[in-house]
């Protein structure tokens, strides 16, 4: 489902220098595995998945999602790609404030074409708890509550890859696990592969497959070699 | 959901300033709509009485344009006058001689033809007297054959009804020479109906009464022409009005020199004497359109007397004086159209800051650019539209508003479609193209926008 290969990226410095942040030489997710990926603030974890999306361009290296290699495809292709095939939910949920949670899952749709389908975005909402709640804005949500919707807006277009990141971290130690099982409930039902990118030990103990950043992220051995 | 429901809802986000900027366009819109309704009224107000039925003006030499306005739109102060002899000119053999029969009095040669009666067989020639008024409106004093020979509308092809009574005439028993025809508007105003009698006034609105009252015998239907707002009376009433005869001789024809010719018509009242007669304009259509212009040099060799065609008086006009300031006015609302456009523009432009993190969203959810750049551009289409139509439905509301006044000083009905010109149609694509240059910025800076730069934020 997800493979990447010797990727690398790099953030320019104001004075000119070159900062890096990722060499992942080897990352593979089969189809409907969850694996969490954990790692130290800073260490480039937002940035691997924004790589694997393709909101961010690697400075090199191959990302392949469903036997598509997106570093391969222009802007507007990585676009199609991430619109069709991956699902993202943010840490900050990211919902937009004049949209009902309703139009914010149908947003989602909106952006991969052809796809309009109302009764899924309902269902979804039914499902992850919000059903009296479809015409809410987000300022009338609470935070668990609008992590849902994100939730929801994510399995929209059917996704083959679900990538979270820190999806529990702005929420109250109570709904945390209630997001993580929904999460991890949905990929499961729907076949999805998930990636969920965490700093809580307890989250990460619940999954099979955990993945530590710096232990394959070249760029920490060889800055802690350096330090 | 689509691209336009998402602007849609951008737009609702930012309430405020977007139903200011909206009402901003609107002004504008507004603006522009009350100009071209206003321009409209006043190109058809002289288009519309442009084919005015007759080929020539004849009047007193001078301006040819004020001669045009008086005897055309009643406006103005009228011109000097020419004397009935003039009028009688244009008269074949009989017709002269019948109208010297009928009125007697001192006059040249009666048995003989009118030196133009060549050009005016088959046509007409109508006299007129202006100078009083009936309230506001103006008083022509004139022959039952004005409302008989003459016709309106853009191809004068229609006869001129009365919605209640009938023309006046020459005389008659009951009212002697003194039965008058208004004007729909002068009716409508004035408050009169058949049966009604009125005095005139003399000079200006606000002149002199005089003594001897007139019977209104008929109204006439609504032409949207100016004689609407005028007050047609009998001239030979006129003429028996205190300070309307002759007050000194014509030197140029001396009175002994004329010959005395007794009237056959004893049983009548007796009218003013031919040598007392002056006009201030005679109507006149020639028997065929190219004998115009030669009966029009003949005339203007004369010392006194001048002949104008009125329609290129009319078409001068409007050229000169009145596509210009149309123009000039249309300029300045497009002005205020483009202003409303960069309002447009800072109001979007100004909130692109705190847009950035829903347009990263709308990215990292898998929008392309150009899409983005389309809900920028559609939202500022959403405004100028909606500011327009809503502009376009005010600007025709404050026309609207103001027809009863227009039609008493055009007698122009105006209507909430009649005023919609052709220009209007050039509303709907201006704004889209105003709307997307006011736009383009803002969306290019929305294309631009980074995504993971902003999703955190």
């Amino acid at each position: 489902m997800l493979n990447v290969t010797n990727l690398k990226k790099a953030f320019k410095l104001p004075d000119g220098t070159s900062l890096p942040i990722l060499h992942i030489p080897e990352f593979h997710l089969d189809a409907a595995e969850q694996a969490v990926l954990v790692g130290q603030s800073g260490g480039g974890k937002t940035t691997f998945l924004h790589c694997i999306a393709g909101i961010t361009a690697p400075d090199s290296g191959k990302v392949e999602i469903d036997s598509i290699e997106t570093t391969r495809l222009s802007e507007a292709g990585r676009d199609r790609v991430r619109a069709a095939k991956l699902g993202y939910v943010f840490q900050t949920f990211n919902l937009l404030s004049g949209f009902t949670a309703l139009e914010n899952v149908r947003l989602g749709m909106t952006f991969a074409s052809g796809r309009h389908d109302l009764k899924r975005a309902t269902d979804l909402l039914n499902r992850v708890g919000l059903g009296e709640r479809l015409h809410h804005k987000p300022g009338a949500l609470s935070v668990g509550q609008q992590q849902r919707v994100a939730v929801a807006r994510a399995l929209a277009n059917r996704p083959k890859l679900l990538l979270t990141d820190e999806p529990t971290a702005n929420i109250d130690p109570a709904n945390q696990q209630t997001i993580i099982d929904l999460i991890r409930e949905c990929c499961q039902a729907e076949g999805i592969a998930l990636l969920m990118v965490t700093h809580s030990s307890e989250v990460a103990g619940q999954f099979d497959r955990v993945e530590s950043l710096s232990d394959f992220n070249q760029v920490l051995e060889t800055a802690s070699a350096e330090a | 959901m689509n691209l336009l429901h998402i602007a849609f809802r951008n737009m609702q986000q930012r309430g405020l300033a977007s139903a200011l900027t909206m009402f901003s366009m609107s002004l504008g819109v507004a603006l522009v709509v009350v100009v071209l309704s206003v321009s409209w009224v006043v190109t058809e107000s002289f288009e519309r009485n442009s084919n005015v039925g007759y080929h020539l003006i004849v009047g007193s030499k001078g301006g040819a344009l004020q001669l045009a306005l008086n005897t055309v739109y009643y406006l103005s102060q009228p011109i000097e006058v020419i004397p009935y002899e003039d009028y009688l000119e244009l008269l074949p053999k009989e017709q002269r001689a019948a109208e010297i029969r009928r009125i007697g009095g001192r006059v040249a040669e009666p048995d003989r033809a009118g030196e133009y009666a060549g050009f005016t067989e088959g046509g007409f020639a109508i006299p007129l007297c202006l100078g009083d008024y009936l309230g506001p409106f103006r008083v022509v004093g004139t022959k039952p054959a004005f409302f008989e020979e003459l016709r309106w509308g853009r191809s004068s092809e229609n006869e001129y009804s009365f919605s209640s009574g009938r023309n006046f005439v020459d005389y008659s028993e009951e009212n002697g020479f003194f039965e008058a025809v208004l004007g729909s508007l002068v009716a409508k105003e004035m408050g009169k109906k058949v049966g009604d009698t009125f005095k005139t006034t003399h000079g200006d609105p606000e002149g002199e009464g005089h003594g001897i009252a007139f019977k209104v015998v008929g109204i006439l239907d609504s032409t949207g022409t100016p004689n609407d707002r005028a007050a047609f009376i009998n001239i030979e009433g006129f003429y028996l009005l205190e300070g309307h005869e002759r007050a000194y001789e014509d030197q140029a024809h001396p009175d002994e020199l004329k010959e005395y010719v007794e009237r056959d018509r004893a049983d009548e009242a007796e009218p003013l004497p031919l040598e007392k007669r002056d006009l201030t304009a005679v109507l006149v259509k020639v028997g065929q359109p190219l004998f115009a212009i030669a009966l029009q040099k003949r005339i203007n060799k004369q010392l006194q007397t001048q002949a104008i065609s009125p329609i290129k008086q009319i078409t001068d006009m409007l050229g000169t004086f009145v596509r210009p300031v149309q123009l000039a006015f249309l300029g300045t609302t497009i002005v205020v159209c483009i202003v409303s456009a960069i309002s447009i523009l800072v109001s979007i432009y100004n909130s692109m800051n705190e847009r950035k993190h829903d347009i990263a969203v709308m990215r990292a959810l898998g929008a392309r650019r150009d899409a983005v750049l389309m809900v920028v551009l559609l939202e500022s289409l959403l405004i100028a539209i909606g500011g327009g139509l809503l502009g376009w439905l005010g600007g025709h509301a404050l026309t609207l508003l103001a027809g009863p006044a227009v039609e008493a000083r055009t007698g122009i009905q105006i209507g909430f479609l009649n005023t919609i010109t052709q220009l209007e149609w050039y509303l709907v694509p201006g704004l889209i193209v105003l709307a997307t240059l006011a736009g383009i910025i803002p969306a290019f800076v929305a294309y631009r926008t980074n995504v993971s730069q902003n999703l955190g934020s």
